[in-house]
């Protein structure tokens, strides 16, 4: 086996393995930007793969599927939203509760539907001459839909964050609501959009799993990606561009231990399951100590917003 | 939060504020606190209810006076693999037993949450405990100990009491007759097996399978991956990517989910499925299945404690007990496929042959089971070395 033949199917395979954390891994950037943590991106993902799952076998479009996982997975996280937004409650207790909510739900929604094969979900299509390119091609342009579609959301939420007065909200919001407020812009609802769209997102990384990477539903089926997610929105230090090559890095890792066993390469899957959290810790530590204990972590990042509290 | 608010509260009466005014905002906050405990309680009471299934019979006549049993799984019901095998079980029983009350509890963790478990269900007045997973073992011993009214069956484990019965069903019986299927099936020579952990009843189902294999077809390998997770849909897919990319045209599989079988559909191979017949999730690609049927087992077991004719035996089904068995076989199983599974499985049924018997050589080449001899169930029950045509190793613990 040739270098090439080893390591194309490798990235390729690092690529649609690592898309449903990049959607999870999005929407978590996106609700912590705005201040807000939410450690229930398991539950969303579960909920969102469910009736994405559900809404495919009914209707019979995969892209009524993905409507129906981005309005459950903005649902789910419109609780997370009311609860801590307006009730200020802590994020971490609510979001692990979500998380069991949602593992739950979605058990109990998809019962009946373990073991349907989903009659028309998102086919792998290559995208027309650039899928022709050599070693590109392969890589990154034969895959379905979805992939795609992250490729070009990852490099827009980056414009909007960056080049965009909104973004530039956005980003203040989790720095410095009190400042944001001062301003007459109203943190309450730009939170509460930033949440449920965030939720939104995870609702497209559980629905890539049932619609595109299995595709077909059973309970459980993130098996602890959106963790994975949450882990990687510190290890790209809150940045779009970082997270789309973390999640490609922390899917590739699997794809990358059975292919080493395939050679006959023994490495410890605990080492390796190990990795995405160590390479979490190790960017926290290398950027901690060039920047002399300064994280890009949101300022007001976990803090519940009280204009009485000023 | 509220501390800040006495604070606060201070302050403000130092500034000649009405103090009516910080009370409320005092209230509020605790009101705040109120709404928010009960929806997070609301939320995990909702997420992690036990289940009770209960049966709609109702026949006052009943010549018996109701049992109650109950079933602890390790996974969640519908992972279409063990634990959904082992509620297929539960159903028929219920079918067959009108007078027969069944609850379940679903995705309990194994160690010390088990056993909370276990004894609230023996509290509850269950008669029949049945511990699907093997990590149940020792709770289930303990609870044991507290309830010796109680009948408690652990499935897959080796360790009994005066109340507590093993059972387990002899897989590697028709993981060789699937053996000879996938080898009549592949041209590449190479059948791929995603295996989750390297315990002796995995390795013992790959060194079946592999005798399967060989049988009718000397010439190919069977290459282990090994996953180390039971049931991950996304790993078991990968892993099973990563042995078609390495020229496997054929995949098995010792997992709990259908991953690997969806894998060889989209490649265009064949794979052959475990736990129960995954034909329905890739119908292009499973030959055939290797599956569980608890059923007959459970409606025998429970009889048998109403007519206290129990016994705490160690119960190690064999093919011909019915608890194991192959599926039917897909479109593409050749007829003389079909015949050569036919012959062998009467042998096996017949008890007139099994299938560890020797000559048996490991992947050195060295007898391991001399010529005439079959293999003792003490030996199979600790394998820990691959028999000759698997590719892999067993890693160290």
């Amino acid at each position: 086996m040739s270098i090439q033949e080893f390591l194309i199917p490798l990235l390729a395979t690092a690529i649609t393995a690592g898309t449903p954390i990049l959607y999870a891994a999005i929407g978590e950037l996106i609700t912590e930007r705005a201040g807000i943590i939410n450690l229930g991106v398991e539950g969303i993902m579960l909920v969102g793969a469910v009736s994405g799952f559900m809404a495919a076998i009914a209707t019979g479009s995969p892209w009524m599927g993905l409507l129906a996982s981005m309005l459950a997975g903005g649902a789910v996280a419109l609780i997370h939203a009311f609860l801590t937004i307006t009730l200020r409650a802590n994020q971490v207790v609510s979001g692990l509760s979500l998380t069991i909510f949602g593992t739950g739900l979605s058990g109990y929604l998809g019962k009946s539907y373990i073991g349907i094969p989903v009659a028309k979900p998102f086919d792998i299509m290559p995208l027309g001459p650039l899928a022709k390119i050599p070693i590109i091609g392969p890589i990154f342009f034969q895959h379905d839909i979805l992939v795609y579609i992250s490729y070009g959301l990852v490099i827009v939420l980056w414009y909007y964050m960056y080049r965009t007065r909104p973004g530039l909200n956005l980003r203040a919001l989790g720095e410095n609501p009190a400042a944001m407020d001062a301003l007459g812009i109203n943190v309450f609802l730009l939170r509460y959009i930033y949440v449920v769209v965030g939720g939104m997102f995870g609702g497209v990384g559980g629905a890539y799993l049932s619609l595109a990477y299995a595709p077909s539903w059973l309970e459980n089926m993130t098996a602890g990606r959106g963790w994975i997610a949450v882990a990687l929105v510190i290890f790209a230090l809150w940045n779009p561009l970082r997270a789309l090559l973390g999640s490609y890095l922390f899917g590739g890792i699997d794809a990358l231990g059975f292919r080493l066993q395939v050679l006959n390469v023994q490495i410890s899957p605990f080492f390796l399951k190990m990795l995405p959290y160590l390479f979490t810790v190790l960017v926290l530590v290398v950027v901690v100590a060039r920047h002399k204990g300064r994280l890009s972590t949101p300022g007001a990042l976990g803090l519940p917003y009280d204009r009485e509290e000023r | 939060m509220l501390l800040e608010s006495w604070f606060c509260t201070e302050i403000l009466e130092e500034n000649g504020i009405k103090e009516e005014e910080s009370l409320g905002m005092r209230l509020k906050h605790k009101w705040t606190v109120l709404v928010t405990l009960l929806v997070s309680l609301l939320l995990i009471i909702s997420g992690c209810g036990t289940k009770t299934a209960e049966t709609k019979s109702q026949q006052p006549e009943a010549s018996k006076e109701k049992i109650k049993v109950a079933f602890v799984y390790v996974g969640p019901v519908g992972d279409a693999g063990w634990s959904a095998s082992h509620d297929e079980g539960r159903k028929y029983m219920v079918e067959k037993m009108p007078n027969v009350e069944t609850s379940i509890v679903e995705s309990v963790p194994e160690g010390a949450d088990a056993e909370r478990v276990i004894t609230q269900l023996a509290e509850k007045g269950n008669k029949i405990i049945f511990t699907t997973s093997f990590g149940y073992m020792d709770p289930t011993i303990n609870v044991a100990k507290k309830f010796p009214d109680v009948v408690f069956m652990h499935c897959s484990g080796y360790k009994t009491a005066d109340n507590v019965g093993t059972y387990f069903g002899r897989m590697y019986q028709p993981r060789y007759l699937t053996g000879i299927v996938a080898g009549k099936q592949t041209k590449t020579n190479l059948i791929g097996y995603v295996a989750a952990f390297p315990t002796p009843e995995v390795v013992r189902g790959i060194n079946a399978f592999t005798l399967g294999v060989r049988s009718v077809n000397p010439e190919a390998k069977v290459k282990v991956v090994w996953t180390n997770t039971w049931y991950d849909p996304v790993a078991e897919k990968d892993a099973g990517k990563s042995l078609l990319a390495a020229g496997a045209d054929v995949l098995a599989q010792h997992q709990d989910t259908p991953g690997p079988m969806q894998a060889a559909q989209d490649a265009g191979k064949f794979g052959v499925g475990y736990d129960s017949d995954m034909s329905k999730m890739a119908p292009k690609a499973v030959l055939t299945s290797a599956v569980w049927n608890w059923g007959p087992f459970y409606v025998k077991t429970v009889k048998a404690v109403q007519d206290k004719t129990w016994k705490n035996d160690q119960y190690w089904g064999p093919m011909s007990d019915g608890i194991v068995d192959v599926s039917s076989f897909g479109p593409m199983v050749s007829e003389d496929t079909k015949k050569l599974v036919a012959e062998s499985k009467a042998k096996i049924l017949a008890k007139q042959w099994d299938v560890f018997t020797g000559p048996i050589k490991n992947q050195a080449g060295e007898v391991k089971v001399p010529a005439g001899q079959v293999m003792p169930d003490k030996d199979m029950l600790q394998f820990n070395w691959f028999v000759q045509g698997v590719d892999g190793t067993i890693p160290k613990s």
